[in-house]
């Protein structure tokens, strides 16, 4: 990869920083002078940012129809749902950017951990069902339970699993997504209802996140959901260990020799995306009132690669707009290839593009060929008018 | 004892499958550093053209069969070869970039199996005799078993010695252990790596025309199914080494049917397991080269 340009820029930052921050301890100043310009950015991209949020907000009380984008109005249950599961991915697909873009661990499992939300709601729910307590107390015990697991798998797979590094690492994260899938096929003690899924028991729910009527309330939560996930990860992006990890991911023995230890910091960053998957996997639970074994394949972690990759790996909002586009892409090519004029086509042309899967493969491939930067590095390819690796550009480019 | 021959015997049958996938896979990464997620459709797209000319030849019979495996191997090159050449030779070095054209190719390639051939399985006719079984020692042990082992003998052998006694053996055995020696010394090595796509290609292909003699049919799914364990079945040899490949394939296939039998179908489980822990014991594999 052509990351090497960018290994000595974040390496010398982090330096820089470790020298900055003595420096600042010794005059007892706080907090390191921004230049204006900086400043003004910044407040630009976070006005921009709760702008748009606060716009997708507002979606399910407006009547915008995109045609050919969306299936109707953005009122209508059925855009909201498709909309709201477009934002889980997103919120599914920056975790994974986090582990994969920022700390640069090549993962193969993270479809296990939102299997792991989902189903370890929907359990913890069935679980909890008989118990006599307000259903209130249920929910929120159940999502508490579910987090608590979540920490405890991502901590066991993840300490494990970096002992070893590359593809070796990449194999046993595999291997534990593979022994999850298994065991959820498998159906143990009826938990988790084999291949046709677990349905999930709306005994405790409460009452505004069930039903079409209240599909807007869903379409919120996952919002919020994204809104959560993102927040943590320009978190942990920011702060010390986010700069240790992109230094790791360019240039380990460097790192070593500063005198960090790598491990820590890789778990660290393992377990919080583990986790934030987790998150995302619960509100797909509620989306969808259940969870099939689809979401805990190997192909479905691959399906995150596509999307992160498409976005494109070296900008946050990557994962995002990836995400939105995979997955409004998914559902019009099915939508396409379902429909008449795609069946009035000679077979030559009608096989390939009644299967959206194919037509989501050969883009991806184009993009991995011709595109580098993803999506998101289209504008910056642009700006600049030649090839460069996003990752060379990240401090222009950072939303 | 009838119990424990059969589990072995079928046990090594299956391995005979992995290690025709597997080997390739090795080749390929220990040569190249490419994980090739597109092996498992060079197999399906193999079986798949194999059935499809086999049972337009002579459907049921040794002679459809034998034609299907050639026409298989042959496809399995062919299409091996050529991803290579258009697509992975354009990232030369790039390995995750390559690794991810491959991911796209494994996508693409199975949804147009299923476009093509349909999603449920299409039942294939074989000939007479596999469909039978011969009692050694009490045990009844089907008959395609005996084919599938002597199969990846015959292939095992002449890789070894085309390894070993030919001029491109010896430099794709010499690529392996230090490519940039090897380059040093003024041999394009970039040559051979067609060369171990076409014969992993051509292993995979007749993989996949003898998978479906052993399932019974041919799927889209195919070589999606056996991909995974070919992966953990590279990894648990050790990534490069055919010898370590051809172990871990036994291995695992027998461990794997000892633990469907006597633990309850765990086999998969169990196999998950063996990965687990020959990584965290020993990292580079059982045979694999020190990184």
């Amino acid at each position: 990869m052509t990351l090497r340009q960018a290994q000595d820029g974040t390496l010398r930052d982090l330096e820089q920083a470790d020298a900055a921050a003595s420096d600042r301890t010794d005059r007892g100043v706080a907090a390191a002078p921004v230049a204006p310009a900086a400043r003004r950015r910044t407040l630009l991209v976070v006005a921009g940012g709760i702008a748009l949020v606060v716009a997708l907000a507002c979606l399910p009380l407006l009547a915008i129809d995109i045609p050919g984008v969306l299936p109707g109005p953005t009122y209508t249950p059925g855009t909201l749902q498709l909309l709201a599961y477009a934002m889980l991915i997103a919120a599914l697909a920056l975790s994974y950017r986090m582990m994969f873009g920022l700390a640069g661990l090549l993962s193969f499992g993270h479809a296990l951990f939102f299997a792991a939300g989902a189903y370890g709601l929907g359990m913890t729910l069935d679980a909890f069902a008989p118990v006599e307590w307000p259903s209130e107390l249920i929910f929120l015990g159940s999502i508490v339970v579910t987090l608590v697991l979540g920490i405890v798998l991502a901590a066991t797979v993840g300490s494990l699993a970096l002992r070893v590094t590359g593809i070796s690492f990449a194999m046993v994260t595999l291997a534990f997504a593979q022994a999850g899938s298994v065991l959820i096929r498998r159906n143990p003690g009826g938990a988790t209802g084999g291949d046709e899924g677990l349905s999930l028991d709306i005994e405790h729910v409460p009452a505004a996140l069930v039903g079409v009527v209240n599909t807007r309330n869903l379409y919120w939560l996952a919002l919020g959901v994204l809104v959560l996930v993102y927040l943590v990860v320009l978190w942990v992006e920011r702060s010390r260990a986010g700069h240790v990890a992109e230094a790791i991911r360019e240039n380990e023995l460097r790192v070593r020799v500063i005198g960090i230890r790598p491990y820590g910091v890789k778990l660290l960053v393992f377990i919080v995306a583990s986790v934030l998957a987790a998150v995302a996997g619960m509100g797909y639970l509620l989306l969808q009132s259940g969870a099939s074994p689809r979401i805990a394949t190997a192909d479905f972690t691959l399906t995150l690669l596509v999307i992160v990759v498409l976005g494109g790996v070296g900008y946050r909002w990557g994962a995002i707009v990836g995400g939105i586009v995979y997955t409004l892409l998914d559902q019009r090519l099915t939508a396409l290839a379902g429909s008449d004029i795609v069946a009035g086509l000679p077979a030559v042309l009608r096989v390939p593009l009644s299967e959206p899967l194919f037509i989501l493969g050969t883009l991806f491939i184009l993009v991995v060929l011709f595109l580098p930067g993803g999506i998101a590095g289209i504008p910056q390819r642009i700006r600049t008018g030649r090839k460069q690796h996003p990752l060379e550009a990240e401090d222009t480019a950072d939303a | 004892m009838s119990t424990v021959l059969l589990l072995v015997i079928t046990g090594l049958g299956l391995g005979a499958l992995y290690f025709l996938v597997a080997s390739g896979l090795s080749l390929i990464y220990g040569l190249m550093g490419v994980l090739n997620f597109a092996h498992g459709s060079f197999l399906t797209i193999a079986a798949f053209i194999g059935w499809e000319v086999g049972r337009r030849v002579s459907d049921g019979t040794w002679w459809g069969l034998l034609v299907s495996a050639l026409v298989g191997m042959v496809v399995g090159a062919l299409v091996a070869a050529a991803t290579e050449y258009f697509l992975i030779r354009r990232l030369y070095e790039r390995h995750i970039e390559q690794a991810l054209i491959t991911v796209g190719l494994a996508l693409a390639t199975v949804a147009l199996f299923e476009g093509i051939w349909g999603t449920d399985p299409i039942y294939t006719a074989r000939p007479e005799w596999l469909t039978q079984t011969t009692e050694i020692l009490g045990a009844k042990i089907p008959n395609d078993r005996f084919l599938l082992i002597a199969a990846a003998a015959l292939v095992l052998g002449a890789i070894v010695l085309f390894l070993q006694r030919t001029r491109y053996g010896l430099i794709i055995r010499a690529g392996v252990e230090n490519r940039s020696m090897v380059t040093a010394l003024g041999i394009d090595v970039r040559r051979s790596f067609t060369l171990v796509f076409a014969i992993g290609g051509a292993a995979a292909g007749l993989g996949g025309v003898l998978a479906s003699v052993y399932y019974g049919y041919v799927s889209a799914h195919l070589g999606s199914v056996l991909l995974i364990f070919a992966f953990i079945v590279t990894v648990i040899g050790g990534l490069g080494s055919l010898t370590g490949a051809a172990v871990a394939s036994v291995l695992v296939a027998v461990l794997q049917q000892f633990a469907n039998f006597y633990l309850g179908g765990t086999g998969d489980l169990v196999v998950v397991i063996a990965l687990a822990a020959v990584l965290l014991v020993r990292p580079r594999g059982l045979m694999g080269k020190v990184a």
